[in-house]
C-alpha cells in the first residue's frame, strides 16, 4: 500500500463520507452499553412513545427503547456480516484458487459445483438453513455463508486463472517451486485486491441478507437486530410508522457507506480501471 | 527543441494534400510529460507515402490520432497549431464538418484488424455504413460498391464475405476488410497506425504489396505510422523520425534511410539487426549433443473464439466445440552442446508449444526428449526437479515475467535456493549476476516496476543464469522491447553465451534477430520442421518453398543487403 | 440450419439440467431430514398433546417411518412421474397447490424482469450518453442508494405513502377478491395491485442493471471499434445506438441470467410484505407448517425456473452474438 493509494482512496469525497458513517455505527455498536444502557428487550417505558419525546427514537410496541435497539442492533448485524463474508471469502477463495490454480477436471468439479449452487434460489435456501439448523446466531452465519460463496469463488479463480498463465509464475515452475508455495506466496497476493473488494461489497450483502431473515423471524434470537425491529415494528406501520423508519434508514446508510467504501478501494486499487 | 534544423530537406516542391503546422497535443495533468506531440510540422503530399517512425513513447500514434481527432477527450486535446486539408484547418473545423472528412476525404487503419471490427455485426454492414453516412446511394448501389471494393483488396468470394462476421475471417482478411473500408470512397488520404505490426511476415508481406498497389490505383496519399525501419525502406517515399513527441529527422527516404543525419536516427537505423548471419566461429559438429528430440507430438484442443468475461461468467456457453491441432508434430531435434539454434515460425507455427514441452511447462503426449541423457517427456511435475537446473527460459513480456512485489534479488537467487544454496551465498550470487548483466548491484534492494523493459529483460536473463543451466531457452526475448533496447539484449545474449558457453534455443518470428545471435536455425510450419541448417546456408540458398517465402517477406530486405555479393541477392521470383 | 442447431442446443441444454435440477431435490431432501419435527409432530402437536402411538400411526400413513434412503428413493421415482406427492396439511396434492401458486410469482418475476433490465438498460443509457451532466449524476446517485436499500423496508415505507397516506394502491393481495371483478376489469385491478411489488422487487436489479449498463457502455465506447465507427464519420450517437448499444448488452443479459435465482428469492420477503399470493409466500408458510413434502416441491419447482429462465438466456446470447457456436463444427 504505496502514499498514492492512500491519497486516492481518502480523497474521494464519497470515501469519506462513507467512512464516517461506517466509523459512527462501529463506534456505537462498540459502545452500545454505555450509551444506551437501557436493554433492547426491557420494558423501558409507554409503548409508542413518539421520537424525541423522552426517547431520542421513541419506543416501541412493548415500550421498549428504539435507540437502544438500534444502536445494539448495530452489534449483532455487523459481527455477523462479518464473520459470514469471512467464512464466504475464506470458503469460496479456496475452492476458486484451486480451481483455477490446477484447472482440467479439478477446474470442471468444483465449477459445477459452484453453478449448482447458484441454480438454488439464494435466499429459499437461506431461509431453509436456518429453519433446519433452527435460528441462533450461527445458523444465520452458516446460512448467509453458505448462500454468498459461489461469487467470490469465481472471481479468484478467474483471477487466479489470469496470474497462472503470466510468465512470472511460469517462471517460478520453471525454477521448481512447489504448487503450494506459488500458490500461496506468488498467485494469492496478487490475486488480493480483487478479493478485498469483492469481500467489501458481500459485507453489503450481507447485511441485507441478515436483515431480511432477521425481519422474516429467522434471525438470531435473543440479539436485537434492525431487521427484527422492522418486522416487530411493520403491524404498526399506520400508527407507529417511525418503528420500521429508523432502523431501515440505519440499514440502508450502512450499506450505502459500505458500497461507497467498496468501490473506492476498487477505484485506488485499480486507477486505470476507474469509470469516468 | 531540435525540430526546425531539421525539417528543411523536405517539403520540396510537392503538392500538399495535408500540412500540419506546428502540432501540439497535451497529456493530463498526472503524466510524465506535458506534450504527447511537441510543435511538429509535417506536409503530405498527393500521392506520396509519408513514413513517420518512432518508438513507443514517441507520439506518432497520438500525433495520427489528432489529424482526424480522434483522441480520447478530455485526456488528450490539440493545444496548439493547424492541421490543414487542402487549406481547411481541422483543428478549428466543427463536429459536422469533422464527420463528413472522417471516412470521406480522410481515412484511417488501426493496428489490431480483430478489436477494430465491431464483432457483433457483419463486414459488409460496417462497410455499407459509410456509404451510407456520406452518400445517397441505394442500397443496391451500396452493396455493388462493396463487393467491388472486396475485389479491390482481392479478398476471396467477396459475394460470401460481405454477410460474415469478423471472427469467421483470418487475420490477414480482416485488415483487408479494414482497408477496404478506408478505401470504399477513395479518400485523399489514408492514415495508417502501424497496420501491419499484428501480422505474421508473409502476410506482412501481402498487405504491404497490396497497399502500395491500391494507392498507385486510386492515387491516394498515405501517411503511414511504424516503429519498423524494414517496412519504411519497403514502401517509405519521405520518412519523418519522432522521438518524445519532437521531430528529429525529416526527408526523403534515401537521405533518411541511408545518410541519416541525427544521432538518433542512425542509432535507430544501427540497431536494426542485419539480415546478413554473422560470423560465427567455429562450427561445433563435434560437441556431444545435450539435447535430443526425437518424434515429439504436442496436440491442443483450440478454445473457441468469444469474449473473456464470458468464459468467466458462463464457461459452458463459452467452452464450445474444440477442434484438434497438432501444435508439435513429430518434431525431430538434436543440440550440440555450446550451439545456438534459432528456432523461427509464424505464430501458429508450434515453436512456442516445443518450446514449453522441453522446459516442463506442457507435458508432450508422445515422442522422447532427452536433455544430457535423461528423459523429459512424461515426467511430473515433482519429478522435474532435479532437472530444473538444466534448463532454463527467458520469457516475452518483461512486463510479466517478474512478480511485482519482490524484490529483483529475491527473484534472482530464488532458483538457486531451491537447488539448495543457502540464502545468503544466492544473494551474493545474484547482486554479481545484476552485474554481468549491465545492472548495478544495488538493484537487488529494488522492485520490478522501478525498472524499464529492457532492464528488467536483463534481470530476467540473470534470474535464467542463478541455476547455472546447460541450455537456455529463450522465447522471443526482444519482441516486445523497441528496437534501439533490442539490439542491446541480443548482444548481451551472445556474449553471456560465449563467456559461459551457453547452449541455446532461440525461439522467434524474426528472421532477422535469428540471423544475428544463431549460426544453426530450424525453419518450423504447422508443427512441422520444414527447413533446417546453418543460417548462413539457408539465408543463401533455401530449399523449401516456405523458407523461400519467409525470406521474401521481410521487409526492407533489399535495403539491408544493399552492397552485398550476389549470392546474397534475393532468390526465388 | 441454425434454427436446427438452436433446437439441438436447446434440448442438449435441458438434458443437462436435468441431474442439477434432481440434485437441487436431492440435497434438500437430506437437509430437511435434519430439521427438528416433521408433519405428524406438528399435526400431533396441534391435536393437543396427542399420544405418541397416533404420532406413529400418523407417521406409519406418511410414509415416514421407513428408512431415508427408501424415502429418498421413493421420492425421486415419483418425481420423474411428476407425482410430488401430498400436502397433508393442506391436505391437497402439492402439484395442485404449487400450480396454482405458480403463475402469481411468474407474473411478479415476468413484470420485474421487464422493469429492471428494461429500464436498466434505458437508464444505463441514457447516464452513459450524458456522462457527467446532471442527468447522468441524478440516475448515479438514484441507483447508488436503491442498490443499498433492503427490499422488505422500501415495500413497507412504500405501503405507507402511496397506500396509507395517499391510497393511490392497494396495501395487499392481487385482487379484490369480494369486487368479483371479470374479464377486463379484473386484468385492471390486478395491474392496480401489481404496481407496489413490482416496484419494490425491481428496484434493486433496476439498479444493478443501470450501474451495469452505465458502466459498459462507458468502457465499450473506448473500445478500438468504436474509434473505427468514430473515423467513419458516425454521429455519437449513431455510434451508442448502432455498435455500443449490442455490445453492452451482452454482459447485461449474462447478469439477468445469473440474478434469476436471487430474483426468485427475493420474491418470498416481497410476497409477504405484499401478501402476494405466490409460491415464495407458499415456501414461508410451510417451512413454518414443517410441510416438507410442499417444501420440496416448491424447491423443485423454482429449480426447474431457474434452469428455464437460464435456458432463455443462453438462447438470447446466442441470438445476439454470432461468437457463440451451437454445436456446429469449427
Amino acid at each position: 500500500m504505496t502514499s498514492s493509494f492512500w491519497i486516492r482512496f481518502l480523497g474521494n469525497p464519497r470515501v469519506l463520507l462513507g467512512l464516517i458513517w461506517l466509523a459512527l455505527v462501529v463506534i456505537g455498536a462498540l459502545a452500545a452499553p454505555l450509551i444506551a444502557p437501557l436493554d433492547p428487550f426491557a420494558i423501558s417505558g409507554k409503548p409508542f412513545v413518539r421520537p424525541m419525546d423522552g426517547f431520542l427514537f421513541g419506543t416501541d410496541s412493548l415500550g421498549r427503547s428504539v435507540w437502544s435497539g438500534l444502536v445494539h442492533g448495530a452489534r449483532t448485524t455487523l459481527l455477523i456480516a462479518i464473520i459470514a463474508t469471512l467464512a464466504a471469502v475464506a470458503f469460496g477463495g479456496l475452492l476458486g484458487a484451486l480451481s483455477g490454480f490446477y484447472g482440467g477436471r479439478t477446474d470442471n468439479l468444483l465449477m459445477r459445483i459452484t453453478e449448482f449452487f447458484q441454480t438454488i434460489p439464494s435466499f429459499i435456501f437461506a431461509i431453509l438453513l436456518v429453519a433446519v439448523l433452527s435460528p441462533s446466531a450461527t445458523s444465520v452465519v452458516v446460512a448467509i455463508a453458505t448462500v454468498s460463496w459461489p461469487p467470490i469463488a469465481r472471481i479468484v479463480r478467474a483471477e487466479v486463472m489470469s496470474l497462472r498463465s503470466r510468465e512470472f509464475i511460469q517462471a517460478a515452475v520453471t525454477l521448481g517451486e512447489r504448487d503450494f508455495v506459488i500458490l500461496f506466496r506468488q498467485i494469492l497476493p496478487n490475486a488480493l485486491s480483487p478479493l478485498i473488494v469483492t469481500g467489501s461489497l458481500l459485507v453489503a450483502t450481507a447485511i441485507l441478507t441478515e436483515s431480511a431473515l432477521s425481519f422474516l423471524g429467522l434471525g438470531a434470537p435473543n440479539f436485537m437486530s434492525w431487521g427484527f425491529m422492522i418486522g416487530a415494528g411493520r403491524s404498526f406501520l399506520r400508527d407507529a410508522w417511525w418503528l420500521v423508519a429508523i432502523p431501515g434508514i440505519a440499514i440502508l446508510l450502512t450499506v450505502l457507506s459500505i458500497n461507497l467504501v467498496g468501490e473506492g478501494l476498487n477505484d485506488a486499487l485499480n486507477p486505470r480501471l476507474r469509470t469516468p | 527543441m531540435t525540430g526546425s534544423s531539421t525539417r528543411t530537406s523536405a517539403a520540396g516542391s510537392l503538392d500538399p494534400v495535408l500540412e500540419i503546422r506546428d502540432l501540439s497535443v497535451a497529456l493530463p495533468a498526472w503524466a510524465d510529460r506535458r506534450l504527447a506531440v511537441n510543435a511538429v510540422s509535417l506536409t503530405v503530399g498527393r500521392g506520396e507515402t509519408l513514413c513517420v517512425v518512432g518508438e513507443s513513447g514517441s507520439g506518432k500514434s497520438v500525433m495520427a490520432r489528432s489529424i482526424l481527432r480522434l483522441l480520447p477527450e478530455p485526456h488528450l486535446r490539440i493545444a496548439g497549431g493547424q492541421i490543414l486539408l487542402d487549406g481547411e484547418d481541422l483543428a478549428r473545423a466543427d463536429d459536422r464538418r469533422m464527420r463528413q472528412i472522417r471516412g470521406g476525404e480522410i481515412s484511417m487503419v488501426f493496428q489490431e484488424p480483430m478489436v477494430s471490427l465491431n464483432p457483433l455485426m457483419t463486414v459488409g454492414r460496417q462497410i455499407d455504413e459509410i456509404l451510407e453516412v456520406h452518400t445517397g446511394w441505394s442500397k443496391a448501389e451500396r452493396r455493388r460498391r462493396v463487393i467491388a471494393t472486396f475485389e479491390d483488396v482481392r479478398l476471396p468470394e467477396p459475394e460470401l464475405i460481405v454477410g460474415a462476421y469478423p471472427h469467421e475471417l483470418s487475420g490477414g482478411q480482416r485488415q483487408r476488410v479494414m482497408i477496404a473500408m478506408s478505401l470504399v470512397l477513395e479518400p485523399k488520404l489514408i492514415i495508417a497506425d502501424e497496420p501491419t505490426t499484428a501480422l505474421d511476415v508473409t502476410t506482412e508481406a501481402q498487405v504491404l504489396t497490396l497497399l502500395k498497389e491500391l494507392q498507385v490505383k486510386h492515387g491516394t496519399a498515405l501517411l503511414f505510422i511504424t516503429h519498423n525501419f524494414g517496412v519504411v525502406a519497403e514502401i517509405a517515399d519521405r520518412v519523418a523520425v519522432m522521438r518524445s513527441g519532437e521531430l528529429v529527422e525529416y526527408g526523403s527516404a534515401k537521405d533518411v534511410l541511408e545518410h541519416p543525419q541525427h544521432p538518433y536516427t542512425r542509432a535507430l537505423i544501427d540497431a536494426v539487426p542485419s539480415l546478413v548471419p554473422r560470423k560465427h566461429p567455429e562450427p561445433s559438429s563435434t560437441a556431444e549433443p545435450i539435447l535430443t528430440v526425437r518424434a515429439l507430438e504436442k496436440t491442443y484442443g483450440r478454445p473457441s473464439a468469444g469474449p473473456k468475461w464470458l468464459a468467466r461468467m458462463m464457461p459452458r456457453l463459452a467452452r464450445g466445440r474444440r477442434s484438434a491441432v497438432k501444435a508439435v508434430n513429430k518434431v525431430d531435434l538434436d543440440i550440440r552442446r555450446g550451439s545456438a539454434v534459432a528456432l523461427v515460425g509464424e505464430s501458429g507455427s508450434g515453436k512456442s508449444t516445443l518450446a514449453r514441452c522441453l522446459i516442463g511447462l506442457e507435458q508432450a503426449d508422445s515422442g522422447s526428449a532427452l536433455i544430457a541423457g535423461d528423459e523429459i517427456v512424461g515426467r511430473s511435475r515433482a519429478d522435474w526437479r532435479p532437472l530444473r537446473s538444466r534448463v532454463q527460459m527467458v520469457f516475452q513480456d518483461p512486463f510479466a515475467s517478474l512478480n511485482p512485489r519482490t524484490k529483483v534479488g529475491d527473484i534472482i537467487a530464488r532458483g538457486a535456493i531451491l537447488q539448495g544454496v543457502n540464502p545468503a551465498a544466492a544473494m551474493e550470487q545474484a547482486r554479481r549476476l545484476l552485474d554481468l548483466v549491465g545492472l548495478d548491484a544495488k538493484a537487488a534492494e529494488r522492485f520490478p516496476h522501478e525498472f524499464s523493459g529492457g532492464q528488467r529483460q536483463r534481470i530476467g536473463i540473470a534470474r535464467a543464469l542463478a541455476v547455472k543451466p546447460d541450455i537456455l531457452i529463450a522465447d522471443e526475448p526482444v519482441s516486445a522491447l523497441d528496437v534501439s533496447v533490442q539490439k542491446q539484449v541480443l548482444d548481451l545474449l551472445d556474449d553471456l553465451r560465449r563467456q559461459f558457453g551457453l547452449t541455446m534455443l532461440f525461439i522467434t518470428h524474426d528472421l532477422r534477430v535469428a540471423a544475428h545471435v544463431c549460426e544453426d536455425i530450424v525453419v518450423l510450419k504447422n508443427g512441422t520442421i520444414v527447413e533446417r541448417g546453418l543460417t548462413a546456408d539457408i539465408f543463401a540458398n533455401p530449399q523449401h518453398d516456405y523458407t523461400r517465402t519467409l525470406l521474401a517477406s521481410v521487409p526492407g530486405r533489399d535495403w539491408q543487403r544493399r552492397g552485398l555479393p550476389d549470392q546474397m541477392a534475393p532468390t526465388g521470383e | 440450419m441454425r434454427g436446427l442447431r438452436l433446437i439441438r442446443f436447446i434440448m442438449t441444454r435441458l438434458l443437462q439440467a436435468i441431474p442439477v435440477v434432481l440434485g437441487v431435490v436431492v440435497l434438500n431432501f437430506l437437509l430437511l431430514q435434519l430439521a427438528p419435527g416433521d408433519a405428524a409432530t406438528v399435526l400431533a402437536g396441534e391435536a393437543g398433546g396427542a399420544p405418541p402411538e397416533y404420532v406413529e400411526q400418523l407417521r406409519a400413513r406418511f410414509g415416514l417411518d421407513k428408512p431415508v434412503l427408501v424415502q429418498l428413493g421413493l421420492y425421486l421415482k415419483n418425481i420423474l412421474l411428476l407425482d410430488l406427492g401430498f400436502s397433508f396439511r393442506n391436505n391437497a396434492p402439492v402439484l395442485g397447490l404449487i400450480l396454482d401458486r405458480l403463475w402469481p410469482t411468474l407474473l411478479l418475476m415476468g413484470a420485474t424482469l421487464l422493469v429492471s433490465v428494461g429500464g436498466g438498460v434505458m437508464l444505463g443509457v441514457i447516464a452513459a450518453l450524458g456522462v457527467r451532466t446532471w442527468r447522468d449524476h441524478l440516475i448515479s446517485v438514484a441507483a447508488v442508494i436503491a442498490y443499498a436499500t433492503p427490499l422488505f423496508w422500501i415495500g413497507l415505507m412504500l405501503i405507507l405513502v402511496f397506500s396509507i397516506r395517499l391510497d393511490w394502491f392497494p396495501t395487499s393481495g392481487m385482487e379484490d377478491v369480494v369486487a368479483f371483478h371479470e374479464g377486463w376489469a379484473r386484468v385492471v385491478d390486478i395491474a392496480h395491485h401489481l404496481v407496489l411489488p413490482t416496484i419494490t422487487l425491481s428496484l434493486f436489479y433496476l439498479a444493478l442493471y443501470t450501474r451495469l449498463m452505465r458502466a459498459t457502455v462507458l468502457e465499450q465506447r473506448g473500445a478500438e471499434y468504436a474509434t473505427t465507427a468514430r473515423a467513419k464519420g458516425l454521429t455519437e450517437r449513431a455510434i451508442t445506438l448502432r455498435h455500443v448499444l449490442r455490445n453492452a448488452l451482452l454482459p447485461v443479459i449474462t447478469m439477468a441470467g445469473v440474478q434469476v435465482g436471487a430474483l426468485l428469492g427475493g420474491s418470498v420477503v416481497v410476497e409477504t410484505v405484499f401478501a402476494w399470493p405466490g409460491l415464495g409466500q407458499l415456501a414461508y408458510q410451510s417451512l413454518f407448517a414443517r410441510d416438507f413434502n410442499l417444501l420440496l416441491g416448491i424447491f423443485f419447482l423454482s429449480a426447474c425456473l431457474v434452469v428455464i429462465v437460464n435456458i432463455i438466456v443462453d438462447v438470447v446470447y446466442v441470438l445476439l452474438d454470432p461468437r457463440i457456436r451451437v454445436g456446429g463444427k469449427t
